[in-house]
């Protein structure tokens, strides 16, 4: 019998191709004749383009072709789509600006794509984008989302800027709540601009094969199928089959690699017009310029509170700034994901938020790393945590006194929460935190010169988006399902097939254990393949932490399939009654006797149907699932944060760092703790060094890692993590989903913990030395 | 203008002729086909793209190829026993967890290697010193750490 796998800490399958260097990543595939792209980029924030002069690029050495936006045009290469229509609050559908993948007539952003050069090597490609000449006449650029609607129009469809006013929930019973309350703790937010900084730069390589008249595109994506649709569908018009999409290994993503970027599409419809494959891979400075970038809200928020300090409304006004165009998923991000969080783990019996969302000349936002979620959580925590302090109220208690106690619980913010148990997580966070000791430890800082300073933060997550009848009902234009396929080999080893995708996520060992599990069957046995089209019957890929709560789950459907069929294959072999066949562990028994087949001999008679009931049942072994789920999952948590400021010098130590989430079910804890540490370090990053700069021209001031800080490890402690689980009601795993968990808690609970060093209510994100020091000095005056 | 370049890479002799500009990475990369050491930015902060080079860690990105003229090369290619047995180091990445995508891993394997040779009972906070050029987006550098400090103990100061 094998030892159980479901909660064991299997060391990664995949760790050791990436170990000895045999990962293979988008930029280390070579094509047979490889040709290579550049692209020439703007470097104005907003210009008119009277003529761009690509003769002498044309002719430099090893240059195949130029192109410029006039030829996409000419080719009826379309612009890339949205993948959500919000509709604002008149009722009228968002602005949807065309976003050309090489600019047509105007720049609307630093880094924005003007001219491709393919040539033979990049040395080459690159050297020769610099020989064209582009006339510039410069526009005004407006770059601070709430500047946007006085600012020069970017685009003709929405001349003040304005892509929608959007909002959710009643208006008037919340300000009727608001005049009755006891206390209202107001405070402004700025949600800090963040760029995600994968380490693995985005990369594409295109080739088309005349023989098969179709295309293949390597690319470092997270969900393959996906941009395969809307590349075919929306902006090539090319038939979906002839186009293979591989995403291979690939090193990071945090979001930036959901979407369908101007590059993949350039690079596949050159790789026709040249019979050449055509790669492009993007430097650290391109990705500062044109990868996605993160949050970038300008929030109002008031909580109204009884004279006890519970929660009776909260009113939020919301300026997302989506940059110069919409980003794949950007207008879902700051609406859909965003405010329907903003009940956190309390009981606010009312909420209304409005997002106004505006175009800038910056690089376009979209889903970072919790996406929607972080923003709402630091708007929530933010304002709980002050209005503890205003009423005089242990922060502690204030949250315990709003906790919801009893499920479903349904929010004012549309969201069901199918179960959580938010005490859980809170007291063993305050134990392993030892909150107690805490007045000890300040006084001991404080006798160093130090100001120490304690923070907390209750998150709640929605992953799993879903289902996609009710996305689809507000305004998602893409399915939120998820696909798998069991292959069952005659010898009895298994390949699973899945539609999410692995960008460090170690899906190969965590759906693996899933699957040897459930089947009995040594971990060895089963493969996992995920990333490429042409293998994987469809997908909708990896983002919003629902690999396992989704893509996990088509698989278990599947995997149930495949024990219904054995068990008829395993019933005629022995000769029995089918509802007497049982599957345990990897062996077919036949209920109250000793008859039994292995797993490996059923599928082995799958494959070899001699003694098989062939008038009944088809021959193999492989069965497919897509499963679309009945709502979201809700991981939720605690995080307490403790840090110690130098009064001197301004500088942040996060002296500890407690964490304790309840994801439901752990299949591999070990993978579980190093996405929470990974997604902790992007939230104290977020709180502490990461903020992305223009200037007033749009000129982008944090353009490379040296302006840029993502944390170093010198930056980041020893994490205290730990679990708590109250299984998911709804999918069979009862898993909620871990990702985004540590980058949508952490941002609250460290600025939470540094104002409570400080004293004081207001300090912006980052929180680097230079504003904390800033702070103390305007206190001291 | 181009040059002719030698040097033993992971034991072997490696040759070719290249632009004088070519840096050590790309050589490595596109001459060799060596492609797990990486590039993850253009700036030398990322560290993902660290080598050996006699013996030393060093950032490939950082030194044209030509620099490298007779030196003895070491990526991660190399670092592995020929049988494919993991080295001390890789071993404790890989029970530790300390490494997620993959991409920084390479880098950080060298930069240890380096590292660990001269720290075999390195504490926590030299090893967070000993990563300042080196960024990891994934892991929070919780298990790098734990990693290094485990692979250094085995190593027991030598490579």
């Amino acid at each position: 019998m094998n030892a159980p796998l479901i909660g064991a800490r299997i060391q990664r399958k995949e760790d050791y191709r990436f170990l000895t260097g045999a990962g293979q990543y988008t930029d280390d595939v070579a094509l047979p004749r490889q040709s290579h792209a550049a692209f020439l980029r703007s470097p104005h924030a907003h210009a008119k383009i009277r003529k761009v002069s690509i003769d002498q690029a044309k002719s430099a050495p090893g240059v195949l072709a130029v192109y410029t936006g006039a030829d996409l045009a000419a080719a009826k290469v379309g612009g890339l789509p949205c993948g959500w229509l919000i509709t604002d609050v008149n009722g009228q559908p968002m602005k949807e600006p065309p976003y050309p993948a090489l600019a047509q007539g105007k720049v609307r952003h630093v880094g924005e794509r003007v001219a491709v050069v393919v040539a033979e090597t990049a040395a080459q490609a690159r050297d020769a984008a610099e020989l064209i000449d582009v006339d510039y006449e410069v526009l005004p650029a407006v770059t601070d989302g709430t500047k946007a609607k006085g600012g020069s129009a970017l685009h003709e469809v929405a001349p003040d800027n304005t892509c929608y006013v959007w909002a959710l929930g009643d208006k008037a019973a919340v300000d009727a709540a608001f005049s009755k309350a006891a206390h209202v703790t107001k405070l402004e937010f700025v949600n800090n601009r963040l760029v995600p900084n994968a380490i693995e730069p985005r990369a594409a390589n295109a080739s088309y094969s005349r023989a098969e008249d179709g295309y293949t595109l390597y690319v470092a994506s997270q969900n393959p199928h996906v941009e395969r649709l809307l590349m075919t569908a929306f902006v090539l018009g090319l038939p979906e089959n002839k186009v293979r999409v591989v995403a291979p290994d690939v090193g990071g993503g945090f979001g930036s690699k959901i979407y369908l970027y101007p590059e993949d599409v350039v690079v596949t419809w050159a790789s026709k017009q040249l019979n050449r494959p055509v790669k492009w891979t993007s430097d650290r400075s391109e990705a500062f310029l044109s990868d996605a970038h993160g949050r970038d809200h300008v929030t109002l928020a008031e909580l109204a509170l009884d004279k006890n300090g519970k929660f009776l409304a909260m009113r939020v006004r919301t300026n997302a700034n989506l940059g110069a165009y919409l980003s794949t998923f950007a207008s879902c991000i700051p609406t859909i994901l965003y405010a329907t969080l903003l009940a956190g783990q309390y009981t606010t019996p009312l909420i209304y938020c409005e997002v106004t969302a505006v175009f800038t000349n910056t690089t376009p936002v979209d889903a970072y790393r919790g996406a929607g979620r972080p923003e709402a959580t630091y708007v929530v925590e933010r304002l709980v945590e002050t209005a503890a302090r205003e009423l005089k109220l242990d922060p502690v208690e204030i949250r315990r006194r709003n906790f919801i106690k009893t499920f479903p619980y349904q929010t004012p913010v549309a969201l069901c929460y199918d179960t959580g148990n938010y005490e859980a997580t809170l007291s063993a966070a305050l134990d392993i935190a030892n909150v107690g000791g805490f007045q000890k430890r300040k006084e001991e800082s404080l006798k160093k010169g130090k100001l120490r300073g304690i923070g907390y933060a209750c998150y709640i997550e929605a992953c799993g988006i879903a289902p996609s009848n009710v996305a689809g009902s507000l305004g998602a234009r893409a399915g939120l399902f998820e696909a798998g396929e069991i292959r069952v080999h005659p010898t009895g080893t298994v390949t699973v097939f899945t539609g999410s995708h692995s960008h460090g996520q170690g899906h190969e060992t965590t759906f693996a254990q899933v699957v040897a599990d459930r089947l009995g069957l040594p971990i060895e046995a089963v493969e996992i393949v995920h990333g490429d089209t042409s293998k994987i019957l469809f997908g909708m890929g990896t983002y919003g932490s629902r690999s396992l709560a989704v893509g996990g789950t088509a698989i278990v459907k599947a995997l149930d399939k495949i024990v219904a069929k054995g068990k008829k294959i395993a019933a005629h072999l022995m000769e029995a009654a089918e509802a007497d066949i049982e599957y345990d562990r990897g062996v077919f028994k036949v209920a109250g006797t000793d008859k039994q087949k292995a797993f490996g001999e059923v599928a082995f008679a799958a494959y070899v149907p001699h003694n098989y009931p062939l008038d009944k049942l088809e021959p193999g072994l492989n069965e497919n699932a897509f499963y679309d789920p009945t709502n979201f999952t809700f991981p939720a948590g605690t995080y307490v944060c403790e840090v110690e400021v130098d009064r001197d010098t301004g500088t942040t130590e996060i002296a500890s760092f407690t964490a304790v989430d309840d994801f439901g079910k752990v299949i591999n804890p070990m993978i579980v703790e190093g996405q929470v540490h990974g997604g902790l370090a992007q939230g104290i990053g977020q709180a502490l060094t990461e903020g992305c700069r223009y200037d007033d021209s749009g000129q982008l001031l944090t353009g490379s890692l040296a302006d840029y800080s993502i944390p170093r490890a010198a930056d980041v402690p020893t994490f205290k993590i730990d679990t708590r689980e109250t299984p998911c009601t709804h999918n069979p795993l009862g898993v909620k989903g871990c990702g985004e968990a540590g980058a949508i808690g952490a941002p609250a609970a460290v600025i939470n913990a540094i104002t409570d060093a400080l004293g004081v209510n207001d300090l912006a994100m980052p929180a680097t030395a230079q504003t904390v020091w800033r702070t103390l000095q305007k206190k001291a005056a | 203008m181009s040059v002719k370049v030698s040097m033993k890479v992971n034991g072997k002799p490696a040759a070719a002729e290249v632009e004088a500009r070519t840096l050590l990475v790309t050589f490595i990369r596109e001459n060799l086909r060596l492609t797990g050491t990486h590039v993850g930015c253009d700036t030398a902060q990322c560290g993902a793209c660290t080598v050996l080079m006699n013996g030393r860690a060093i950032k490939s990105c950082s030194i044209v190829a030509m620099q490298a003229e007779g030196a003895d090369i070491m990526t991660i290619e190399g670092v592995a026993k020929p049988d494919g047995t993991l080295h001390p180091m890789q071993q404790a990445f890989k029970e530790n967890h300390g490494l997620q995508c993959g991409f920084c891993t390479p880098g950080m394997v060298m930069n240890a290697l380096d590292f660990a040779k001269s720290h075999p009972n390195c504490t926590e906070k030299e090893v967070r010193e000993s990563l300042e050029g080196n960024l990891c987006r994934c892991t929070g550098y919780h298990n790098i750490v734990k990693s290094i400090m485990a692979g250094a103990r085995a190593m027991g100061g030598k490579i």
